[in-house]
């Protein structure tokens, strides 16, 4: 018997990680397209994470005279 | 030696199509249209971006798979002895109960976050609460518990249009909750239908279905009545800003035959119902999946045809 010989659970394996590996691409994908749409349309890209961040102050202040 | 292959013959390895099976995509495929169209026909739906919209549904359906797979293992006892669902992956063996469980409380995570993440709060609120409903109140708390669990377990399958609705408004309306009324009053015709056709299955499984606690007679009589109830939903439907002519004459259609079905089932016994091998109660089953699916797809036709003067009020 050739050592090379597979078995029908090798077929299932490879099945599975051939569609893992393709969902994985496919989310990487959409979460790149995803990123590049709100960045083109100026959405905030921070949120807050314990510290006070100034570029995400939103109120309008009146400059200094 | 040891025979190897013989070994691995029996291997209970899944296939990825089994992990598949584990989301239920027939009920995904509704759910996916369903929040298609409640966020097609919701106001604020041309300003979303098409990679954003496709996320959204995308998001939903994985969500709607991942309270599948929870639902899997939590009744796969009742699975094992009911005719219907005894091949599903769980039960035959092929994926075992803690990996179901862990893909459905996986994939519920990542749906809600991501749905936050894509569209906004309301929406991934929506659909978590979609999923505990699902997943708990149905699936563990009713189920087995009431006559009921149709009823109330309808509404799971009828947030997705509210959702939808949610992503491109990022809030609900009375439109959006009438898509809700019309998939939850629909779902009990719809069910029991089946159960009345699937003879043996859920008495066998003891699940207590308004067949086996009530009998055949009455459940023949409440389908009669939910389509009933199901009319002036429909209508109203039609009536509102997402409606129009189109859906109006669809949807006096669609009831109208629904209606004759039902009340066809109800003039049954059950010697006349066996005679014929169930027939009628088979096509009304099968056409209360193109009842909801014309539904929809009217809608969406209405918003579609609108840019040209043509759909909507």
């Amino acid at each position: 018997m050739a050592i090379t010989k597979t078995h029908e659970l090798h077929g299932r394996r490879w099945g599975r990680n051939l569609g893992v590996a393709l969902c994985l691409i496919g989310f990487a994908g959409l979460m790149f397209a995803l990123t590049i749409v709100k960045v083109s349309r100026g959405d905030p890209m921070q949120a807050f994470d314990h510290q006070f961040r100034p570029e995400m102050d939103r109120t309008e202040t009146e400059p200094a005279r | 030696m040891t025979d190897v292959s013989n070994s691995l013959s029996r291997t209970p390895e899944a296939g990825f199509g089994d992990y598949v099976a584990l989301l239920k995509p027939r009920v995904m495929s509704l759910v996916v249209f369903t929040a298609l169209a409640g966020m097609v026909v919701a106001p604020g739906a041309g300003a979303l971006h098409p990679v954003e919209a496709f996320a959204a549904i995308l998001f939903i359906a994985v969500g709607a798979g991942a309270s599948g797979a929870l639902n899997m293992w939590w009744d796969a006892d009742i699975d094992a002895v009911m005719r219907r669902t005894a091949g599903r992956p769980v039960p035959s063996g092929r994926v075992a109960g803690g990996e179901a469980l862990a893909v459905g409380l996986g994939l519920s995570g990542l749906s809600v976050m991501m749905l936050a993440l894509a569209s906004n709060l309301v929406a991934a609120g929506l659909l978590a609460f979609t999923i505990f409903f699902y997943a708990v109140v149905y699936s563990m708390w009713l189920k087995r518990a009431t006559p009921q669990n149709i009823v109330i377990g309808g509404a799971a399958g009828a947030f997705p249009p509210v959702i939808g609705w949610a992503v491109a408004t990022g809030g609900t309306s009375v439109e959006a909750w009438l898509m809700f009324a019309l998939i939850f009053l629909w779902t009990p015709p719809h069910f029991w239908a089946l159960a009345l056709f699937m003879k043996d299955d859920y008495h066998r499984a003891g699940v207590p279905m308004l067949t086996v606690t009530h009998g055949r007679r009455a459940t023949r009589g409440q389908i009669l009545a939910y389509t009933v109830a199901l009319v002036p939903v429909s209508l109203a439907l039609a009536l509102s800003s997402v409606g129009g002519p189109l859906t109006l004459a669809v949807a006096v259609v669609l009831n109208a035959v629904f209606l004759h079905g039902a009340w066809a089932i109800r003039a049954r016994d059950e010697a006349v119902a066996e005679a014929d091998a169930y027939a009628v109660e088979k096509r009304v089953f099968r056409f209360s999946l193109s009842y909801t699916f014309l539904h929809f797809a009217a809608l969406m036709a209405e918003r579609a045809l609108s840019p040209v003067g043509l759909g909507g009020w």
